[in-house]
Parts: structure tokens; sequence; C-alpha cells
């Protein structure tokens, strides 16, 4: 996972974006990061897939990764290299895939302001989101403690690992 | 203290302990379902938390199937269904094949499922289940291979999102009509991180598969679990469809306490409602069906998990019945199981279909995610009785998809364009079919 504290580029995204427009489903029979990462926002933006670089941002509005339950596309995003994902608010399932996968998401209502292009970094531990374009700063709502722990222990499956680790003893 | 939700009930049950909306819990999961898309997704999750060594929390209880592409249309889709064989055959897992069905109709039909239960799918309308009383949620593959494993998941209480629904519906309205002005209402993502619970006299008066269709579609404004309080009917239906007795949870555990809190409450009258239809591309784009009547339609698709039932499709070959499709449409109907697939050859309805000029597919979800067989192309405009209608989901970024009941979809299969329902004399009322068979 690439860090979020280091600034890159922003790719920014409306409301309601779902998870078939950010991982197609004609192109999720793979589980494979990469391979579903070629065809990330393939109808939506169909550049993002060759052009984004790994470091780089999703940013996005409302209800980001609503639909689907599949764990493909938060995925895809990983696979492409994304550190971390901005979004006004998010859907559930897509919310609580990216912590069980370690993919970094803040809840940001603020990150409307930011721009296509612009240059942000997303600051973890303060809950705060930087654009570097306009030198703004973005609160933003920090992890409930559980999920936080979560995410401090390296996600869902490490978690789960000692859990069962400690069952056995 | 206040009282309790029904979701706050079910949750303190699994949690052993007394949980309230805004606690984080670990739940004792009673049954865990993923199919040909998440399946493989999960196994891998599966096989790094025991080291590919541990065993299935419950066999009995992990349900795995294949419904997305079925029949397998490529090769990988087809090493897909193999994973899914290979690791039920080595975990001893259930597992439904090629032409079963939809994975939340085949887990309540062959009984999997009881009101009560705490279930997760790796399918975002894991929330269907709720139509019977369980709490169904959707979860992501991590998250279902790391239950598989410890039979447990985090889980957040939801707040509660109450519609109240008050009357007798009209002719012509059905429950998906309910679903469609409740997303309408409250918007695509107005009941995220909440539980969406339906009760009132109307919904009480709703037989088992309408219910399921409210459930169904709580995911479409965001809902974790969608709930109807489970009653005797829902007991008589499950004994129906699956031979088995049913045990109902105590009455005070069926049904959220008079003082419980709710997030919001939403009340309507049934006498109120007219025919809705979701305008693309989000299902809360709902309208009564007069602000659209007459837009020109291309393909009527009559299934999935929301309304591929038997008394669904029952309903639009009683429309057809010695009609022909109008002319430049066409029809893709595909039965949610196998066993309703069969219910309609036996009695003929099928055949009533393929005169009519439908094309009938092997039950599963068909093109409903555009997946396969009934793709849309550029400019084509669909009338679906599906759960969404997302951009491009279908097919074609260019094609457009309405979403609306299948007495909608078969009245405006007569005439080629949205037809508001209630033009056609003699609709039938819908009533469960295997409590009338069982009852005749």
């Amino acid at each position: 996972m690439t860090d979020p504290s280091t600034p890159a580029r922003a790719w920014v995204f409306g409301d309601d974006v779902d998870t078939d427009q950010i991982a197609p489903s004609r192109f999720i029979v793979s589980s494979d990061p990469e391979e579903l990462a070629e065809h990330a926002f393939n109808d939506l933006r169909p550049e993002f897939a060759a052009e984004v670089e790994a470091g780089e941002f999703v940013v996005a509005g409302t209800n980001f990764g609503s639909g689907s339950s599949r764990e493909q596309a938060p995925l895809a995003l990983a696979g492409a290299g994304v550190a971390g994902i901005v979004a006004q608010s998010f859907a559930r399932i897509f919310f609580r895939n990216c912590i069980n996968l370690g993919l970094p998401v803040l809840i940001c209502p603020e990150v409307g302001n930011v721009s296509d292009g612009d240059e942000i970094s997303m600051d973890l531990d303060a809950g705060l989101v930087e654009n570097h374009t306009t030198g703004e700063q973005y609160d933003a709502e920090p992890l409930p403690p559980f999920l936080q722990e979560l995410v401090d222990v390296g996600g869902l499956k490490a978690y789960t690992k000692a859990k069962l680790a400690a069952d056995r003893e | 203290m206040t009282g309790k939700t029904l979701a706050e009930k079910l949750l303190s049950a699994k949690a052993g302990e007394d949980v309230r909306a805004g606690d984080y819990i670990e739940a004792q999961v009673d049954v865990a379902m993923a199919h040909d898309i998440t399946g493989p997704l999960a196994f891998q999750t599966f096989e790094e938390v025991t080291g590919g060594e541990g065993d299935l929390f419950a066999p009995g209880r992990t349900i795995l199937t294949i419904d997305h592409h079925a029949p397998a249309d490529g090769v990988q889709a087809a090493n897909n269904h193999n994973a899914i064989r290979e690791f039920a055959a080595e975990h001893g897992a259930h597992q439904y094949d090629v032409g079963d069905g939809i994975c939340h109709q085949v887990l309540i039909e062959e009984g999997h499922v009881a009101p009560g239960d705490l279930v997760i799918g790796a399918d975002s309308h894991s929330t269907t289940y709720g139509g019977i009383g369980a709490f169904g949620t959707g979860v992501g593959s991590s998250d279902l291979g790391t239950a598989l494993a410890t039979g447990e998941l985090w889980f957040r209480v939801p707040e509660t999102l109450r519609f109240v629904v008050e009357g007798d519906l009209p002719e012509g309205v059905y429950a998906k009509d309910l679903i469609l002005r409740f997303i309408g209402d409250v918007g695509f993502a107005g009941c995220t991180y909440m539980a969406a619970e339906y009760v009132g006299s109307t919904v009480e008066s709703l037989p088992v598969h309408q219910r399921l269709v409210l459930t169904n579609m709580a995911i479409e404004m965001g809902g974790k679990t969608g709930l109807v309080p489970a009653d005797d009917r829902v007991a008589r239906f499950l004994e129906a469809e699956t031979g088995q007795a049913v045990e109902l949870p105590a009455p005070e555990d069926r049904r959220s306490d008079d003082d419980a809190e709710f997030a919001s409450v939403h009340e309507y009258r049934a006498e109120e409602l007219a025919p809705q239809v979701s305008k693309p591309s989000n299902p809360e784009n709902a309208v009564d069906v007069g602000e659209v009547a007459g837009t020109d339609v291309d393909q009527l698709f009559v299934g999935t998990c929301t309304n591929g039932r038997y008394e669904d499709i029952s309903l639009v070959a009683s429309v057809l019945e010695g009609e022909t499709l109008a002319s430049g449409t066409r029809m893709v109907v595909v039965p949610a199981s196998g066993s309703v697939y069969r219910k309609l050859l036996a009695t003929g309805e099928m055949a009533t279909l393929v005169d009519a000029g439908a094309v009938v597919q092997a039950a599963g979800c068909g093109p409903c995610a555009g997946y396969h067989q009934g793709v849309l192309g550029d400019g084509d405009v669909c009338l679906a009785t599906a759960n969404r209608n997302f951009p491009g989901r279908e097919g074609s970024m260019e094609s457009s998809v309405y979403l609306a009941s299948p007495a909608t979809v078969a009245v405006s299969a007569l005439y080629g364009e949205i037809t508001d329902p209630r033009e056609y004399d003699g609709l039938p009322r819908f009533d469960d079919h295997a409590l009338a068979e069982v009852e005749a």
C-alpha cells in the first residue's frame, strides 16, 4: 500500500458513483487486483486505468461505492495503486470492504472543494485532508475506535488470524 | 431506557448481550452465503486466515450458489464455477449449481434461513432475508471469508428508518410500487448504515413473496438490512415451501417495541399510491407511472431476486395469454429458481410466455447486471422488474433501464410502451402460491 501522506494527484468523481461504474460487471469475473485495475472506471473515465499512477487518490462526492457488495470494486482501486479514497460519504458495504482490505478511507464533507488534478494528501491519524494545490485543509471524520483498532492491527484478515490463534491456545 | 427496535433485538440475541444502535459488536452468524462472483475471493481469504487447514464454522450453514454467470458465459466464469464446486466438496458446504437459481430465492425456498437468524451474504441483496424476519445483510468477500472460519463478524448496530403503511393497496399497485416510492422519498442514500423496517396493516396483509420485494430493495436506499416482522403467515409459508416445521421467535422478539427510538418514521396510506416507475439511471427516480406512460420500450425483462418469483412470472403470463408482444419489442424471462421454472412448466404458463414471443433463460440472475444474454445495446430502452438501473448496468452506457412491477412490465409489453397497468382489467391480486397449494 502506498503512503497516503505523500502528496499526489486527486481523481475527482461526483455523487452516487456505484460499484458497477468502479468495476464494471463484465470485467469482474477476475479476482486479480491488477487485472481488475485495468478496467477501473472503464465507462465513467476511460482514461483512468491507463493514466493513474501508484500513490494517487480517488476523491468523490456522496454515497461513493453504492450498489453491489463485490469486493472487486475496492480491489480494482487497490490494484491501481490508489493510496486512499476521500469521499463526502460512502455506501456501507464499500466502506467496510475498504477497511477490511486496508485501503485508507476518510469521510470528509469539505472534499467537494478539491478539483480534478489537485495535489492532495491524507493524514489518517489527524483525520485531515490537505490540498497542496490550494493550500487548504479539510477536516475528516475520525474512524470510530473499533474500526481504528481493526486498521491498526492490519485489517480484518490479520485480526481474524490473531483471533483464531488465540482460540487454539 | 427506551424500548428496542427489531434490529437491536435481533442483533442482541446474536451478540449475547444487550446492544443498541451505534454499538460496535461481534455477533454469531447463523448462515453465510457466497456466489460465483464473490465466492472465489472469499475462499482466498478463508484459506489465508486459516493457513489452508481450517474448517468451516458450520458446513451445513455455509451455502454456495452459482447464479450470476449461469450457465457460464466464458472460461473465467466456468473456472469460478469450478472453484465453487471444489471448495464445497472439500469443506462440505451446501452447494447449488447452474439452473438451481438465485442465491436469495434458493436459501429461502430450501429452508436454509429461519426467522430470527443472522444471515450474511456476499451479495448486496442479502437484505432480502428480512422478509421472513431474519437479519440479512450484504458483506464483501473478506468479511465472508473470515466469518466462514470463525462464525463471527463485526457489526455496527444500525439505527432504524421505519415505513408505516396502512390500508388496502389499490388494484395494479404492488409491493414493488411501495418500495420504489419509499426509495424515491428518502433517496438512494437515505437509509445508509440503517435498517429499513416496514410495518402497518398493508404490510401485514402482504403475502411473503411481496414482503421479500420490500426487503430486497432496502439496499437501494443504502440500508444495512430490511425487516418485516415475522408472523404466522411466514411460518406457514416456510412450512409449505420446505416441508419443515418452523419455530417463530417469541412474539415480543419479532417486532420493535412501541417505545423504541427510530431515526425517522415515514407514513403512507395505501389507497393514495399509484403504480411507480423508476426512471434511468437511479432507483430513486421513482414517479407515478402516468409521468412516463408512452415511453417506447425495446426490451422487457422479467426476473431477478426482486421479482422473478412464481407469482411474478405467473402474473405476466396471465396478461400475455393469447397475446403476442408488441411489434418491435423483445422479452427476456428468467425464473428466480429452478423450482419456479418447474412450476411455470407444470402450469403451462411457460408455454404461454414463449407463445407470446418471450425468450426464457435458465434460472439465475440473467442480464440483471449486464453479464450475459439480454445485454442492452446503444440507445436500447428496457423496462425491468429488476432492482437497479445504474448507468450501463445492463449493457451499453447509452442504454436506459426503467424499473417497475411485473404488472406494469406485462401490460407495457402489450403496447410496446410504458403503460399504466390499471388500464388492464383483471390483474391478479397476489397470493402465496406455496400457501395456496397447501391450503386448497
